[in-house]
C-alpha cells in the first residue's frame, strides 16, 4: 500500500486529555497519571443536539474536537469511525425497557443505538455530506479502521478522518465485556506528501506473523489492553516521540497489521 | 474517471420470500409478498413482518456453537443455498484464502441474544446468564467473524454498520480494497434478523405500519420490519466470465438529522450522482431504480425529490419493500441482488401494495410488473444518521 500521512491527532482518555498533554506523557516528558476524564461536553454540537447524545457519542466527538480544532464545525472530510462495542449504555437501557411492562423504548435511545450514531452527529455538526463508514473488529477495530481510512484516502485522493472510540461498559454487560476506561482518538490522514503540517508517515501492510506492539509503561499498557481503541497507543507514542518504528497491531484472527512509522 | 467494473460471479439470498435466489425471483415475478402479521416472539405490536421461516429449527453446527444466535443462523442458512459455500471453496482454490476479502454489513447483528440474556438475568444481582457470549453474537463483528471462520477465509475483512445502508456499502468497500491490492476477489454481503429492539424502537419513533407497507402510496404510513441475508462474489471482470457488473457506487451523508432524511433528499441525490460519475454514465443510461422506498411519509418524499432532481420523472422506479419488508442492515444487499435479478431476467417489479400514488410525488412509480430490457439499474439504500449509498449495476455482457 502507498503511504499515508498523519496530519493531526486528537485524543480523549483518562490522563491523556488532548494531544498536547498526551504528547508529553507518551514521549516520556511527563508522568502518566490516569485521572478520570473531565466532563465530556463537545462544543461542536448545539446544546439541544448535545442533550440528545450519550457518553459514547460525546467521547468520540471530543476527540474529533481535539484533533481538528475549530475545523470540526465545518469540513467536508470523508470519515471512518471504528468501535468494538458501540454504545453499551444505550443497549443496557433498551434491553431493560424491553424487559419492562409496555416495553417503553425511548425513541432517542433507539436512533442513538445505531453503530454510526457518533458519525451521524459529527457529520451534522460539521455540515459534511461526504461519505462516512462505521466499523467494528473487536481488538482489531483500530487496525481495521486505520487500514480502511488509508484505502479510502487513496481511492478519493483526499484526507480522511479516522475516529476510534470505546466507552466503558455498564454492569451487567461489563462482566462479559470488561472495558473500564474510556478512550477515543481522531487521526486526520492524508495522501499528500507535500503538505507541511504532517506529523508522521505510515506504511501499512498485512502480515500473517506478528508480535503485538506493547507500551513500556505499565499503566499505559493496562489502558491499551482495556480498550480496543487504545490499541492505537503504540502508534501515538512513536509519533509523540518523533521516532521511527515498525509496529504490529492486532487486526483479525491470524492476521496482523504492520505499521512502519517515520517522522516527516 | 470511471472505476474498473467488477463482475458478480455468483450470489445467493434468503429472506421472507424463501431460501435461495429462485424463491426471491419466483415471488417477485408472481407478485407474492412475504409479509405476514407480526408473530415474532411475544411482540405485542400491530404490524406486519418479513420473517424467514425455519430459523428456529436451524441451529449452527456444534463446532460453531459459540456463535449461536438468530443472526448467525440466518447467515449460515443463506450461505448454504444456491451452492454458494461450495463456490467460495472453489474461489479459495483459485485465488487462495488470504487473497479473498470479506465485507459484511449488519445493523443490529445478534442483539437478540442480549435481549434474551436480559430477560433471563438474575433478578437480585442483575447478572446475565453465564453462557451469554456477546463477543460472538451481539457484537457488530460477529457475523463477519462467523462467516470468515465458517468458510475458511483468511484475507482482509470489514464489518460495516451504518444502519440501513450497511450492506450496500460493502460493494464500495470491496471495490476499493481490491483496487488497493489488499485482495484479488471479494465476498460481500449482509445479514440482519428480527429482534425486539428494532420492532419496539421503530414503533417508538411512530414509523411502523399496522398494514403491509405501500411505498409512494398516498396512504403510506410506515415500514414493516423484515429479516434477510444475501451474499455475492466479486471478481475482476474478464471477458470469459459471465455475470452482472458493479459499474459504480456513491456514498454520502445528509448532515441533517439522525432519523429523518434531508427534506430535499440532498444526500441521496449526491450518492446517485457519484454512482453515475464512477460508472462514467449519464442520467439517460439508467433503465430502472430500485428505490430505498421504505414507505414512511418523509423517507419516500425525500427520495422522490432526490430521484427526480437527479434522473427526472421518466425513469421507471419501484420499491420492493412490499415483498420483504425493510430488512434494515440487509436491505442494501437484498435489493442489490433484486436489481441483478431484474437485469438478468429482464423485468421491472411494480411496487407491491402501492395503489393510489401520492399526487405530491413525481417519480415514475411502476405499479405492475412488466418485461423490460434493462442495461443499467440503480439500487438505493439510506440509513439512520443520514447515511446514504447508491449502487449502479450493469447487465452481463
Amino acid at each position: 500500500m502507498k503511504p499515508v500521512y498523519i496530519q493531526t491527532i486528537g485524543i480523549m482518555a483518562p490522563g491523556l486529555v488532548g494531544w498536547e498533554q498526551a504528547q508529553q506523557v507518551l514521549s516520556g516528558s511527563g508522568p502518566y497519571q490516569p485521572d478520570s476524564l473531565p466532563a465530556l461536553k463537545p462544543e461542536m454540537l448545539k446544546p439541544n443536539e448535545r442533550r440528545r447524545t450519550s457518553n459514547t457519542i460525546k467521547l468520540a466527538l471530543q476527540s474529533i474536537q481535539d484533533g481538528l480544532g475549530t475545523r470540526c464545525k465545518k469540513h467536508d472530510l470523508i470519515t471512518v469511525f471504528t468501535s468494538s462495542e458501540g454504545d453499551m449504555e444505550i443497549v443496557d437501557k433498551i434491553c431493560r425497557a424491553l424487559d419492562s411492562p409496555e416495553r417503553p423504548v425511548s425513541p432517542t435511545h433507539f436512533h442513538n443505538s445505531v453503530h454510526n450514531a457518533p458519525a451521524g452527529y459529527a457529520g451534522i455538526a460539521a455540515g459534511s455530506q461526504s461519505a462516512s463508514t462505521s466499523l467494528a473488529a473487536r481488538a482489531g477495530s483500530f487496525a481495521s479502521g486505520l487500514l480502511e481510512a488509508a484505502v479510502q484516502a487513496w481511492a478519493a485522493r483526499q484526507p480522511v478522518l479516522l475516529v476510534a472510540y470505546d466507552y466503558p461498559v455498564p454492569y451487567p454487560l461489563s462482566v462479559p465485556i470488561p472495558i473500564t476506561r474510556p478512550f477515543a482518538t481522531a487521526l486526520l490522514l492524508s495522501v499528500d506528501a507535500d503538505a507541511d503540517t504532517q506529523l508522521a508517515v505510515l506504511n501499512l501492510r498485512l502480515a500473517q506473523q506478528g508480535v503485538e506492539s506493547r507500551m513500556q509503561d505499565a499503566e499505559l499498557e493496562v489502558l491499551r489492553l482495556d480498550n480496543p481503541a487504545a490499541r492505537s497507543l503504540p502508534i501515538l507514542q512513536v509519533v509523540a516521540s518523533g521516532s521511527q518504528a515498525e509496529l504490529s497491531l492486532p487486526y483479525l484472527p491470524g492476521l496482523h497489521l504492520t505499521v512502519e512509522i517515520s517522522p516527516c | 474517471m470511471p472505476i474498473t467494473p467488477l463482475t458478480i460471479t455468483h450470489f445467493t439470498q434468503t429472506n421472507a420470500l424463501g431460501k435461495g435466489v429462485q424463491a426471491s425471483l419466483n415471488a417477485l415475478q408472481s407478485r407474492r409478498s412475504g409479509l405476514t402479521p407480526c408473530d415474532f416472539e411475544d411482540a405485542q405490536l400491530e404490524t406486519w413482518i418479513g420473517r424467514v421461516a425455519g430459523l428456529e429449527e436451524s441451529p449452527l453446527p456444534e463446532a460453531f456453537a459459540e456463535f449461536e444466535c438468530r443472526n448467525n443462523r440466518l447467515a449460515r442458512l443463506a450461505l448454504e443455498q444456491d451452492g454458494f459455500a461450495g463456490r467460495v471453496a472453489e474461489l479459495i482454490g483459485h485465488y487462495g484464502a488470504a487473497r479473498i476479502g470479506l465485507f459484511i454489513g449488519t445493523s443490529t447483528s445478534g442483539i437478540r441474544a442480549t435481549e434474551t440474556a436480559y430477560r433471563q438475568r438474575d433478578r437480585d444481582t442483575d447478572r446475565l446468564p453465564d453462557d451469554y457470549l456477546p463477543s460472538h453474537t451481539h457484537n457488530i463483528f460477529s457475523p463477519t467473524w462467523f462467516i470468515r471462520r465458517y468458510l475458511g477465509l483468511e484475507g482482509p475483512a470489514l464489518a460495516i454498520s451504518t444502519a440501513c445502508s450497511s450492506s450496500a456499502k460493502v460493494f464500495a468497500a470491496a471495490h476499493r480494497q481490491i483496487e488497493a491490492g489488499l485482495c484479488d476477489a471479494a465476498l460481500v454481503g449482509g445479514v440482519d434478523s428480527l429482534c425486539l429492539t428494532t420492532l419496539y424502537g421503530f414503533n417508538a419513533l411512530d414509523l411502523i405500519s399496522a398494514s403491509p407497507c405501500r411505498p409512494w402510496d398516498l396512504h403510506r404510513d410506515g415500514i414493516n420490519i423484515g429479516e434477510g441475508a444475501g451474499f455475492a462474489l466479486l471478481e475482476p471482470s474478464r471477458t470469459d466470465i459471465p455475470g452482472e457488473r458493479l459499474l459504480g457506487y456513491g456514498e454520502s451523508c445528509d448532515a441533517f438529522h439522525m432519523s429523518t432524511p434531508h427534506p430535499e433528499g440532498q444526500g441521496a441525490a449526491l450518492a446517485m450522482r457519484q454512482a453515475l460519475e464512477r460508472a462514467g454514465l449519464g442520467t439517460q443510461d439508467i433503465d430502472y431504480v430500485n428505490l430505498h422506498g421504505t414507505s414512511t411519509p418523509s423517507n419516500d418524499a425525500a427520495e422522490d425529490k432526490a430521484v427526480v432532481a437527479m434522473l427526472g420523472d421518466q425513469v421507471p422506479c419501484s420499491s420492493t419493500k412490499g415483498w420483504t419488508g425493510h430488512t434494515l442492515g440487509a436491505a442494501g444487499i437484498t435489493e442489490a441482488l433484486f436489481a441483478l435479478l431484474c437485469l438478468r431476467h429482464g423485468f421491472i417489479p411494480g411496487s407491491l401494495q402501492t395503489r393510489e400514488i401520492d399526487p405530491s410525488l413525481q417519480a415514475r412509480i411502476e405499479r405492475e410488473n412488466r418485461p423490460a430490457r434493462l442495461n443499467q439499474v440503480l439500487s438505493n439504500s439510506f440509513g439512520f444518521g443520514g447515511n446514504n449509498c447508491s449502487l449502479l449495476f450493469g447487465r452481463s455482457p
